[in-house]
């Protein structure tokens, strides 16, 4: 794996704010994932066809990525199980708590202008940078 | 065009988007958030590119007043900056760093066979379940 891609990482930043102005400008809505997939748990179910479609969709062009890109992306094997469990507990707790993740609040939420979107992501920036310091150079796990 | 098929293809370009930036491996995330590590500053990149689009793009967009196929936009009303919003970006934050993983990458990541997208999003419902239980008002 080449270690530092500009370009892709700029394209495909590129392709996201996209998929953002387009959900905005003809749906009026927010292309902030944990949004989208909390509110898949709303009772009143109202608005949960499109969320389910923009989730199929990210399927679709991830898998239509994968075909695409000269190196298919390939998955580490040996990550232990506890940290994906306790992580995606937090990651549903802390997003759910906060109304955001790295889509909400660090690309719409800041792109809006949004002072809380600024303030969380310097928060989960902050804690995410912390978090893998401690793991990987403290405790060494992960690494 | 209705707002069903609309989501379907903002959908997929974001999902192709995470491909192409390679945000949905999260040996490249954690290799983002290792700064005392071989770091790799690629993760800023991205957000460059889709603050750029979507600034640019959301300002034209709120000027139209509407949107094409919706009555209206459908933003938070939330602005104080409140123990919720802090607590919970910062458990998110952790989260973050302990899986590799945000929401974007791990819904993209299960299209490419990745075991432990199920792993995470079961556990992610979970979280989600029990921050409207006990820590969610509203």
């Amino acid at each position: 794996m080449e270690h530092f891609t500009p370009v892709s990482a700029l394209l495909g930043g590129a392709l996201i704010g996209l998929s953002a102005v387009l959900l905005l400008w003809f749906n009026g809505r927010i292309a902030g994932i944990s949004g989208i997939m909390s509110g898949l748990m709303a009772t009143d179910g109202g608005n949960r066809q499109w969320r389910v479609a923009f989730l199929t969709g990210m399927l679709l062009g991830g898998a239509a990525g994968q075909l695409l890109m000269p190196d298919p992306i390939l998955f580490r094997t040996d990550y232990p199980t506890a940290l994906i469990i306790a992580g995606g507990f937090l990651v549903g707790f802390g997003t759910r708590l906060g109304n955001g993740c790295t889509s909400g609040h660090g690309i719409c939420g800041i792109a809006l202008g949004s002072k809380r979107s600024i303030v969380a992501t310097l928060v989960f920036m902050a804690t995410g940078l912390l978090t893998v310091f401690i793991m990987r150079h403290i405790v060494g796990l992960g690494a | 065009m209705n707002t069903i098929l609309l989501a379907l293809i903002a959908g997929t370009l974001f999902g192709l988007g995470m491909v192409v930036s390679q945000m949905v491996n999260p040996d490249k995330v954690l290799a983002f958030l290792d700064v005392a590590g071989n770091w790799d500053p690629s993760l800023i990149l991205v957000m460059v590119g889709a603050l750029a689009v979507a600034a640019l793009g959301f300002y034209w967009v709120r000027k139209r007043g509407r949107p094409l196929l919706d009555s209206r936009f459908y933003f938070t009303s939330k602005t104080r900056i409140d123990p919720p919003l802090l607590i919970g970006a910062a458990l998110f934050g952790i989260g973050w760093g302990m899986a590799g993983y945000c929401p974007g990458p791990v819904v993209t990541s299960l299209a490419l066979g990745n075991r432990e997208a199920l792993i995470m999003i079961a556990s992610l419902y979970v979280g989600f379940l029990v921050a409207d239980r006990f820590g969610r008002k509203g």
